[in-house]
């Protein structure tokens, strides 16, 4: 199931409607490099790449990897959390959504966006490193992804999208 | 940094939402309670299978009402109830549910419906007295809470449809599981 053509975050695919309005500043940007979304499993229910040169691991290794890394660095964003007075000791779980939590972190070569919502389903999306602040464009993906997938009689919860 | 957007009101989320006509929707679950009761005959078994039902829907639901809703991780439970009373039920119901009833710990409450779309029309027979009716709002929280990491058990302990003034479910939050690495560490 295609949720975007091209790489341009703002277009859906014409088969598609009615479709949530996009947010404004999103503009034509052929900006989205690969798109990851896991639930709070850990099962990796999209993986979609438009522009990724390097492939460095297989596919399962890779979510593992992604979901791994993204569950120990908010589980440590929220610890070290200057703001909050009360924090559990290192290591012990924590609930979606619970603490602060990251929105992106961004190297010299490209910039991972993240959401999280409060049902655990995981939004990761990697993208040029000068792009602005994509909080409102992963809003917009889980939006759509409630309307077609939550609301598809034929999905089966936890599955792969297909 | 851009602030991020405010949840909306319960009158807002009502307006947004696609609706369905009432009667309609009264009808059709009717429907399916009738088939129900045809199909399996036994009561508690139409009430677990009513149960199921919500489960399954609740599961699917929190997704839409946060994506729709906006509210960000409630603190507590009492947070918790407010923001099903006040925005859930009206985003999916188009009617308010009050809180009330909470117990010593804060770990238990009643909401408490006056008026119910889903019993419009209805009447039990004698035959069906022990039928909880409205089972799958109970399945539904239940699920939807589930997913946001509260395990709960819901009971109905007004019910108008038995002669009560209204209709009162009682959620109890048996506890908070949070999240755990699902990966195994040795590979």
């Amino acid at each position: 199931m295609q949720f975007f053509g091209g790489g341009s975050l703002t277009s859906v695919a014409p088969e598609v409607t009615p479709s949530p309005a996009a947010p404004p500043g999103t503009g034509t940007g052929a900006n989205a490099q690969v798109l990851y979304v896991f639930n709070r499993n850990g099962v990796c229910l999209l993986y979609r790449e438009w522009h990724r040169p390097l492939h460095t691991l297989d596919p399962t290794q890779d979510h593992k990897l992604m979901f791994g890394l993204l569950f120990s660095l908010r589980s440590f964003t929220s610890k070290i959390d200057p703001t909050t007075a009360e924090k559990g000791n290192l290591g012990v779980p924590l609930l979606p959504g619970q603490g602060c939590s990251f929105y992106s972190f961004k190297t010299n070569t490209y910039k991972l966006n993240f959401m999280e919502s409060p049902s655990g389903i995981k939004l990761i999306l990697i993208t040029h490193p000068r792009t602005g602040d994509q909080r409102d464009s992963l809003k917009h993906i889980y939006n759509l992804y409630v309307e077609y997938v939550v609301k598809n009689p034929l999905y089966a919860p936890g599955t792969p999208i297909k | 940094m851009p602030p991020l957007t405010p949840p909306k009101s319960g009158d807002a989320l009502f307006a947004s939402v696609d609706r369905v006509n009432a009667e309609l929707f009264t009808l059709t679950y009717g429907a399916i309670v009738r088939q129900l009761l045809t199909d399996l005959e036994e009561v508690e078994e139409v009430n677990k299978q009513l149960d199921q039902m919500g489960y399954n829907i609740g599961t699917r639901l929190v997704d839409e009402f946060l994506a729709k809703s906006n509210v960000s991780r409630c603190v507590d439970f009492k947070e918790t109830a407010d923001v099903i009373a006040k925005l859930g039920f009206k985003m999916f119901l188009g009617v308010t549910a009050t809180v009330t009833n909470w117990d010593a710990e804060g770990t238990s409450c009643s909401f408490v419906l006056e008026d119910n779309p889903l019993v419009d029309f209805v009447e039990l027979p004698d035959t069906c007295q022990g039928l909880q009716y409205c089972n799958v709002l109970s399945g539904v929280i239940r699920g939807a809470l589930e997913m946001v990491s509260m395990k709960t058990e819901v009971t109905w302990v007004r019910d108008m449809l038995r002669g009560d003034d209204a209709y009162e479910m009682r959620v109890k939050l048996i506890k908070q599981v949070p999240e755990e690495y699902p990966y195994k560490d040795d590979d």
